[in-house]
């Protein structure tokens, strides 16, 4: 991607990551490790990759995306907020009683969200049911389907995995955000992954690697990822968990817990200087 | 005639298919066994193995059902609702997607497979997901209407087949579904017996029985468990003062539950659940269990003339 258009993603990626603050701190909770981390690929997906209209959300030849990991929708509803689907107000009342973002996605509430997700394992299989219904109806579009690493220990992800392979859903593209950590701790103490490519290459996936905090990568796996045919991709995204705020990076911690309100000036201020970084 | 409705319900779809392109149907693995190949046969395009992994197709469902797809998926009860309730609850229902569930081989009379296979829980599970229809329709031609009924209803429902063959009772002439209402098989004043699927034809014998002998019951099929007919249970109550529920399912959750929580919020009357004790079943022919589990018509009208004491 040209200089001008890695700026533009850097930027809107910078405001993704300022409403997912906004979002968690206002709801005093929420996932912000994960939301962070994958806020890229979010930006990437929403402002470059995806056939979407946020003023038609339920074309029928709409690529789709399903957050599978759900609990990181902050940084989605920042996308999908940002993109126009919806006000940012919105984000403000995220989690609260009576707003229409919710703590895991829905479907039936939120224009741009395509599935309700949360429970984890569960949008891989959906996101299935998109592509097959794409092939049966001889349509182009896409399925997009974020995943989280440690989501990779549930067994509905290889039973989907085995499904798409079987069908040979090429329209269908899967993103592991590779953070390496999750709940209890980094991945490979809690329940190790492995090799997790060579795995998904056991299924018979074209398997994509990628940092996934870098848009130039970003842009060259999702461009490659289309051109497979005859079998699904995944694309393992190795990246940092709290990506932007410096106190969150790498942290296990920050997985599921909002700042404080020291901490969030601390968070918006670092992230406002990026973004006057990058506006120059 | 004689015929499961595991085999009705595949005849159904076949037919509704004709005339409905959105329609396709999952299996897992269980094609032979839940009567899906009838539709495989006629429709191969339309028809996706999901292999034996029954929380993904439940998701895959889902997925389809999003894409503006009627998807029918169907496994075991067992396996179906237990093993994929949790991909039912926030896949399926939470969204509230246009999924129809069956669950086939459902209660004891699954017969020699034993109890990891019976399942006599899933019209309970199924009917605390918000939004859920559940239908457990007594014969061939409730099972066909059943399924159009499902299909018109736009919304996750769950289905349960029976594997044994089983005799029609319902005339095909002035037969009538009704999502959620009740039907009235035979008139009395001293006794209502409220029964739903495969038993209900077990219970009409045992009322019919009973007749002779001075009992005079009223029979009430509830092919819908869920919305429950409130109404016709009410009634019931207020004309017969006694009910008597006869379901081949855990006495726990599932209608004779159901049918509690309306009489004792609308209409307080005693009311005694026949059906499969806090127990899990065994293995043995069908029809055997049927009668040792006092399910059959000899055993209802036994059961029934000692609570009319």
């Amino acid at each position: 991607m040209d200089s001008k258009e890695l700026l533009e993603m850097q930027k809107i990626a910078c405001k993704v990551r300022i409403w997912t603050i906004e979002g968690v701190f206002n709801a005093k909770s929420g996932h912000p490790g994960g939301s962070l981390s994958a806020a890229d690929i979010m930006t990437y997906l929403y402002f470059k990759e995806m056939n979407v209209d946020p003023a038609d959300p339920k074309n029928p030849d709409r690529d789709r995306f399903v957050l599978s990991k759900g609990h990181c929708c902050p940084s989605l509803y920042a996308a999908l907020a940002l993109k126009g689907y919806f006000s940012t107000d919105e984000i403000k009342v995220l989690r609260h009683i009576g707003a229409m973002l919710q703590g895991h996605p829905d479907m039936k509430g939120t224009p741009g969200v395509d599935m309700s997700s949360g429970s984890l394992g569960q949008g891989v299989s959906a996101a299935c049911g998109m592509a097959l219904a794409g092939k049966l109806d001889n349509k182009n579009y896409r399925v997009y389907t974020m995943l989280g690493d440690g989501e990779c220990e549930e067994g509905q992800v290889w039973e989907a995995a085995m499904f798409a392979v079987h069908m040979k859903l090429d329209n269908l593209c899967m993103i592991v955000d590779f953070n390496r950590l999750q709940i209890d701790g980094h991945v490979d103490d809690v329940a190790g992954l492995g090799d997790i490519g060579k795995k998904f290459e056991g299924f018979g996936f074209e398997v994509i690697r990628m940092n996934g905090n870098d848009f130039n990568e970003i842009e060259s796996a999702f461009e490659k990822a289309k051109t497979i045919k005859g079998k699904p991709t995944v694309i393992i995204a190795d990246t940092i968990k709290g990506k932007g705020v410096s106190y969150m990076e790498d942290q296990v911690g920050w997985h599921g817990k909002a700042p404080n309100a020291d901490e969030y000036k601390i968070a918006i201020e670092e992230l406002n200087a990026q973004l006057k970084e990058l506006e120059g | 005639m004689k015929i499961a409705t595991r085999e009705s319900f595949g005849l159904a779809l076949c037919e509704l298919a004709k005339t409905h392109p959105e329609i396709v149907v999952l299996d897992a693995d269980l094609a032979a066994a839940t009567k899906t190949e009838i539709f495989k046969k006629a429709y191969p395009d339309r028809f996706f193995d999901c292999g034996i992994s029954e929380g993904n197709m439940i998701g895959v469902a889902a997925g389809l059902a999003t894409c503006g797809k009627v998807p029918f998926a169907a496994s075991f009860a067992m396996f179906a609702t237990g093993r994929a309730y949790e991909q039912i609850r926030n896949s399926v229902g939470y969204p509230h997607l246009n999924v129809k569930i069956a669950g086939s081989h459902a209660g004891i009379t699954v017969g020699e497979d034993g109890a990891t296979h019976q399942c006599c829980e899933d019209l309970a599970l199924m009917r605390t997901i918000p939004g859920m229809v559940v239908l457990n329709p007594a014969d061939h031609y409730e099972m066909t209407e059943a399924v159009k009924a499902a299909f018109a209803y736009n919304g996750p429902v769950y289905i349960r087949l029976g594997r044994l063959a089983i005799d029609t009772f319902n005339d095909p002439d002035t037969y009538k579904f009704e999502l959620g209402k009740g039907i009235t098989l035979k008139d009395g004043k001293d006794v209502t017996v409220i029964a739903t699927g495969l038993v209900v034809n077990e219970a009409l014998k045992a009322v019919m029985a009973l007749e002779e002998k001075g009992i005079n019951a009223r029979l009430i099929n509830m092919h819908t468990i869920k919305p429950i007919d409130k109404d016709i249970i009410i009634k019931a109550a207020q004309e017969t003062g006694k009910i008597i529920t006869v379901e081949e399912h855990s006495i726990i959750g599932g209608l004779g539950e159901a049918v509690c929580a309306v009489t004792s919020e609308y209409c307080p009357v005693p009311v005694k659940r026949i059906g499969i004790d806090d127990t899990y079943g065994h293995s043995g022919p069908a029809l055997g269990l049927l009668a040792e589990f006092g399910l059959d018509a000899d055993g209802l009208a036994k059961r029934i003339t000692e609570i009319m004491k």
